[in-house]
C-alpha cells in the first residue's frame, strides 16, 4: 500500500503485460547514466506516512505559530487581515472550482469563465477603469508587469517609481526592469509622506506609478500624478488597495491609464504572504497589451450568451517570445474567493469594512499621540494604517516583545524608531483601548 | 436541469434587504471622513449591489456546476498534470495555526512556518539533485523568470555582457520563449530531430559565445525523455552557456532521475501540477526554483535559514538578484506539498512516476491502431497522438474528436500543442487513474474513431450535452465585452 495510489504495482504489472509492455522495462529510454542513484537521502524519508500521522506532523508544525487569531496582530504592510464571511470558504472549497483547470475547453468551463468575467466586472466597478483581465500573481509582481506595458505602449524605457510605494514591490519593479533593460528612477516622498514631486523632463518616462494608500497608510493625490505624468506624455499608473476604494477617488474618475493592486484585502487569509492576488485594470487603448488571461462575453452556435478567454493572441502560449508577458497559471481560485467575498458584502458591506477600518485606525492614532509618547510622522489623512515615532530612548525591538508576553503582535518597525500599524475592522474598542494602554504604559517602562 | 439554463450576472440578483450583514457595528466614534479625507474622498455607496446570501449562494453554485473537474472524472490535459489531489492537503493547508500568521511577523512567532518551508526544501533538493531552492515564484512562468534571472545574474557578476540568446528548442512551451524574451534576452529555437528530441546539429549550429544558456524540459512535450541529454548539457556548458530545466514534466521522473545529474543547473517545480495543489481553474499554484552551489547565492531574497535552532529569513543576500514578487512565496499552497511529500516518501514518489508513466503508456498501447501517433520511441508520462488519419478519412480534426469526446462525459486532452506535431492530441492521464478509468477513456477515443468513418456529422456536432457549445470566439475577440 502507498500513499494515495490506485493501482498496486501487481496490477500495473498485469496491466501493462496486457497489452505487452513489461513493468520493469517501462523506464528503459533513461540511460543508465542518468537513472537516480541516490541511496540516503537529506530530508526525504524512504517510506511515506500514512494520513494520522501528517496530520499530527502537520498541526505540530501549525502549533508552534503564534497565530493572528489568537494574538492581537496589528501589522498590515500591504497584506490586511479582513473578515472573510464563512460562505466564501464553502464555495471556493467546491471541487468543481478547486480542482479544475485553466478554462480552456468553454463548454464545461462556464462556472469559472463566468466568475472570471464577474471578477473583470468588479475591478471595473471599483476602480472606475474600463477593461480589467482575470488577475494577476500579486501586487508586486502585477506592478512589475503595469511598468512593462507602459514600456511596451509608449516604447520608452525609463519610469518614475514613488518612494512611497512598498519596499517589496520596488525592489520587484527593479528586478524585472533590471531584466529588460529599463532605467528606473526612484521618488522621494515629501515631509507630508506623500509623493508630490514628479520628474517634469518631456517625453522621457513611460510612466509615473505611485502607490495609494502608499506604504505608510498616506492616501496620495491622484489627480496630480495624472496631471503631472499626462503633461509629460507618461502613462499615469497606480497600484492602489481595492478596500480603500470604497471610500476614495477611483482611479479611472481621476484620469489614470494603469492601476494594478493586491486584492488579498478582500477577505482572503493573510497565509504568511501567500496566496493573494493582484489585479490589473486598464483604459480601453491599452487593452490588448495587458498581460493575463481575459475573459470575454460572446454567444455560443446557438446563441446563447456564454463566456471565453479571449484576446488570447497576446499570450505565450501564442504568441511566444512575442507576448505581452509569460503568465500563464495565475491566481484564479482566489480571485474567485475575492469576487464571492465582494457578492456577500454587498456595496454596503465593502464600505462598511472600509469606514470602519478607517476609523478605529483613526481612535488608535489619537490614542496613541495622545500625550506625546507616540507622534505621528506624517501629518495628512491616512486610510487603516499609519507610522509613528517613538520618544526618545524607547527600543521598539524591547517593547514589542514586552506586548508578545501580552498576547499582542505589535505594528511594523521601520528605521528603528517608527511604528507602521494597521487596524482592520475586525478590531473591537476594547482591543484596541488595551493595547494603546499597553503600548504607553511599555513606553515608559 | 438548472446548469442548462443561463446564469445572469451577479449584478441582477440586488436584493430589498440592504445592509452590511457580516461586520460587527462601530463601537467607535465615527470620523467625519468628508472632512478626513479632503479632496479624495468619494462620497456614497460603492457600485455594487447586495446581494442575500441564499442568492449569492446559489449563483456560484450554479456556476460550479457548470464546470467539469477531477472529482467527477478523468481529466487528460496533457502537460497540465491533473491527478487527484488528497483532500488531507486541503485541511493542512487551512489550518488556523498556518492560515492566520501575517507575513510581516517576527520569524521567532512564525517558528511552524519556517520548520516547514526550511524541510521542504531539503525534500526538494533531494529529487531534484540540487543544492538550494527559492519558494517565491508564485507559478511555473514565473518560476521559469527566476531560473533565468539566476543565470543573467551569474554571467553578469562574472562580467561576461556579451551573452544575450537563450536556446529554446521548437517543441518547447509557449512560457519559455516568452520568459527568456521578458529577461531581456534573443530567443534561438532548435528543431528536433525525426525522433522528437533535440537534433544535436541543430543545437551545434546555435552555440556561440553570445549564449547565455539553454531552456528544456526532460522528457520534452511530447513525452520523450532525451537520451542524449547528459551531451546536451554539456554542450551549452561547454560554450559557457547555463542549463535550466523547465519542472512541468517532473511527474516523469521522481526517484527515476535528477535533473541535477543530468547536468541542469537550475529547475522549477509546478507544484499546482507535480506535487499536490489543486489547480483552481487557473492557480493559485507555486513555482520554487531549485538551482546547484554555483548559482545559489544569486537565488531571489529571502531564503529560509537556519541558525543554531532557530530558522529565520535570510535577507542578507548581496549577490541575490533581488525579489520577484513580495513575502516569502505562495505559503499555503506549500503546506500542500509539504504534506504530500511526507505522504509519499521517496518510495512513493517513485512509484507515482512508474504510475504516471504506466498508465500513459498503456492508454497509448490502446490507442496506437486507431489515431496515428508520430513518434513510435517509447513515451513518458504523456504521449501526442493527432487527428491525421480521421482528417483524411472523413474530415474530422482534432477539435472535432476532442469535442466529441466531451459527449463521452471527459475532459479533452491538451490539443494543438506542441506545435511541431500538427493537429496535435496530447495525452496525460496521471497516476491516479485506475485501470478502469483507462479502459474507459481508451474505449471512448476507439468509439469516436469508429464514429469519424460512419458518422462524421456526431463529431462535427459536438458537444450536445453541455450549457452551451462552439462559443464565437472571433467575435468575442473583435468586439469585445469584458465586463457587465
Ligand atoms: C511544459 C510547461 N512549461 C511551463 C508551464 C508553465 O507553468 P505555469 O502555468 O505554472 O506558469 C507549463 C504549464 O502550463 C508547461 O506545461
Amino acid at each position: 500500500m502507498i500513499g494515495y495510489l490506485p493501482m498496486s504495482r501487481e496490477e500495473r504489472r498485469r496491466m501493462l503485460a496486457s497489452v505487452g509492455v513489461d513493468l520493469d522495462k517501462l523506464f528503459d529510454m533513461i540511460p543508465e547514466c542518468d537513472r537516480c542513484s541516490v541511496e540516503e537521502y537529506e530530508a526525504l524519508a524512504d517510506k511515506g506516512m500514512k494520513e494520522m500521522e501528517v496530520v499530527e506532523h502537520v498541526q505540530a508544525l501549525a502549533d508552534k505559530n503564534l497565530n493572528t487569531a489568537k494574538y492581537d496582530c496589528y501589522l498590515g504592510a500591504g497584506y490586511y487581515d479582513h473578515y472573510q464571511p464563512a460562505a466564501v470558504k464553502h464555495l471556493i472549497n467546491r471541487s468543481e472550482f478547486l480542482t479544475s483547470y485553466t478554462p480552456y475547453q468553454a463548454e464545461i468551463s462556464q462556472g469559472t469563465l463566468q466568475a472570471y468575467f464577474e471578477w473583470q466586472s468588479y475591478i471595473t466597478r471599483l476602480t472606475g477603469m474600463p477593461i480589467a483581465n482575470a488577475g494577476l500573481y500579486d501586487a508586486a509582481s502585477g506592478a512589475a508587469e503595469a511598468v512593462l506595458l507602459a514600456c511596451r505602449d509608449k516604447r520608452r524605457y525609463k519610469v518614475f517609481v514613488s518612494g512611497g510605494m512598498h519596499p517589496e514591490t520596488l525592489e520587484t519593479v527593479q528586478t524585472y526592469c533590471h531584466a529588460a533593460d529599463i532605467e528606473v528612477v526612484v521618488g522621494e516622498i515629501d515631509e507630508n509622506g506623500q509623493q508630490t514631486v514628479y520628474p517634469d523632463a518631456n517625453r522621457e518616462f513611460a510612466c509615473f506609478m505611485i502607490q495609494s494608500p502608499n506604504y505608510f497608510g498616506i492616501v496620495e493625490d491622484l489627480d496630480l500624478l495624472v496631471e503631472k505624468a499626462h503633461a509629460v506624455g507618461a502613462l499615469a499608473v497606480v497600484s492602489a488597495d481595492p478596500v480603500s476604494l470604497a471610500m476614495l477617488k477611483r482611479p479611472g474618475d481621476a484620469g489614470v491609464d494603469i492601476a494594478i493592486g493586491e486584492a488579498q484585502s478582500l477577505g482572503i487569509p493573510t497565509s504568511y504572504g501567500g496566496p493573494g492576488i493582484g489585479y490589473m485594470a486598464v483604459t480601453n487603448k491599452l487593452m490588448r497589451k495587458m498581460p493575463g488571461r481575459i475573459c470575454g462575453q460572446t454567444v455560443d452556435r446557438d446563441g446563447k450568451t456564454c463566456y471565453v478567454l479571449t484576446i488570447q493572441a497576446r499570450e505565450q502560449h501564442i504568441r511566444r517570445e512575442r507576448a505581452t508577458s509569460n503568465i500563464c497559471t495565475s491566481q484564479a481560485l482566489i480571485a474567485t474567493a475575492a469576487t464571492i467575498w465582494l457578492a456577500l458584502q454587498g456595496g454596503s458591506g465593502l464600505l462598511d469594512v472600509a469606514e470602519q477600518s478607517a476609523a478605529k485606525a483613526i481612535y488608535l492614532e489619537k490614542k496613541l499621540t495622545a500625550n506625546g509618547h507616540f507622534k505621528l510622522v506624517y501629518d495628512k489623512p491616512y486610510f487603516r494604517e499609519f507610522l509613528i515615532e517613538a520618544k526618545e530612548g524607547v527600543d521598539l525591538e524591547k517593547l514589542n516583545k514586552a506586548l508578545l508576553e501580552e498576547g499582542i503582535i505589535g505594528g511594523l518597525i521601520v528605521d528603528d524608531n517608527k511604528l507602521l500599524i494597521a487596524v482592520t475592522e475586525k478590531k473591537t474598542k476594547e482591543q484596541l483601548d488595551r493595547f494603546a494602554e499597553a503600548m504607553l504604559r511599555l513606553c515608559d517602562a | 436541469m438548472s446548469r442548462y439554463k443561463e446564469t445572469p450576472l451577479i449584478f441582477e440578483l440586488a436584493t430589498s434587504n440592504e445592509g452590511s450583514r457580516y461586520i460587527r457595528p462601530l463601537d467607535v466614534p465615527k470620523p467625519d471622513f468628508s472632512e478626513w479625507f479632503g479632496d479624495a474622498y468619494r462620497e456614497g455607496k460603492p457600485n455594487i449591489p447586495d446581494v442575500d446570501e441564499i442568492s449569492v449562494v446559489r449563483h456560484f453554485t450554479n456556476l460550479s456546476s457548470k464546470n467539469y473537474h477531477v472529482e467527477v472524472g478523468t481529466y487528460p490535459l496533457g502537460s497540465c498534470t491533473m491527478k487527484y489531489n488528497p483532500k488531507v492537503n486541503e485541511d493542512m493547508s487551512a489550518l488556523t495555526g498556518f492560515a492566520a500568521t501575517h507575513p510581516m511577523q517576527p520569524d521567532e512567532t512564525v517558528q511552524g512556518n519556517l520548520e516547514l518551508l526550511y524541510h521542504l526544501e531539503k525534500m526538494l533538493n533531494d529529487v531534484t539533485g540540487m543544492a538550494a531552492h527559492t519558494f517565491q515564484p508564485a507559478a511555473g512562468a514565473h518560476g521559469e523568470l527566476a531560473g533565468i534571472l539566476l543565470i543573467k545574474a551569474y554571467h553578469e557578476d562574472r562580467g561576461d555582457t556579451k551573452r544575450d540568446t537563450i536556446i529554446v528548442p521548437d517543441a518547447a512551451h509557449g512560457t519559455n520563449p516568452a520568459t527568456a524574451a521578458m529577461a531581456g534576452y534573443k530567443v534561438r529555437e532548435v528543431k528536433s530531430n525525426e525522433y522528437g528530441t533535440v537534433d544535436l546539429e541543430s543545437l551545434e549550429a546555435a552555440l556561440g559565445d553570445d549564449v547565455a544558456g539553454l531552456m528544456l524540459t526532460n522528457p520534452n512535450t511530447l513525452g520523450l525523455y532525451d537520451g542524449n541529454i547528459e551531451k546536451i548539457t554539456r554542450m551549452i556548458h561547454d560554450c559557457g552557456g547555463l542549463c535550466y530545466y523547465d519542472g512541468a514534466n517532473m511527474n516523469a521522473i521522481m526517484m527515476h532521475a535528477r535533473p541535477g545529474d543530468m547536468g541542469f543547473d537550475c529547475v522549477h517545480w509546478n507544484v499546482h501540477k507535480t506535487l499536490s495543489t489543486p489547480h483552481g481553474g487557473g492557480g493559485p499554484g507555486a513555482g520554487p526554483v531549485g538551482c546547484n552551489e554555483l548559482l545559489e547565492p544569486y537565488l531571489p531574497r529571502p531564503v529560509v535559514a537556519k541558525k543554531d535552532d532557530m530558522y529565520y529569513l535570510d535577507f542578507d543576500r548581496p549577490k541575490s538578484f533581488g525579489m520577484i514578487r513580495s513575502f516569502v512565496g505562495t505559503f499555503g499552497v506549500l503546506v500542500r506539498t509539504y504534506a504530500y511529500m511526507l505522504s509519499n516518501g521517496a518510495e512513493g514518489l517513485y512509484e507515482v512516476s512508474e504510475g504516471a508513466v504506466a498508465n500513459s503508456t498503456y492508454l497509448r498501447e490502446r490507442l496506437k491502431d486507431y489515431y496515428h501517433i508520430p513518434y513510435d520511441t517509447p513515451s513518458m508520462h504523456e504521449f501526442v497522438m493527432t487527428s491525421e488519419w480521421q482528417k483524411k478519412e472523413s474530415g474530422c480534426n482534432t477539435l472535432d474528436i476532442v469535442k466529441r469526446l466531451i459527449d463521452y462525459g471527459f475532459h479533452p486532452p491538451t490539443v494543438y500543442f506542441p506545435l511541431v506535431v500538427a493537429e496535435a492530441i496530447m495525452i496525460e492521464p496521471t497516476e491516479t487513474e485506475t485501470w478502469r478509468d483507462l479502459d474507459a477513456l481508451a474505449d471512448a477515443f476507439i468509439k469516436i474513431a469508429e464514429e469519424a468513418k460512419e458518422d462524421p456529422e456526431l463529431l462535427k456536432g459536438a458537444p450536445r450535452y453541455t450549457p452551451i457549445a462552439r462559443p464565437d470566439e472571433t467575435a468575442a475577440a473583435r468586439d469585445p465585452i469584458l465586463a457587465g
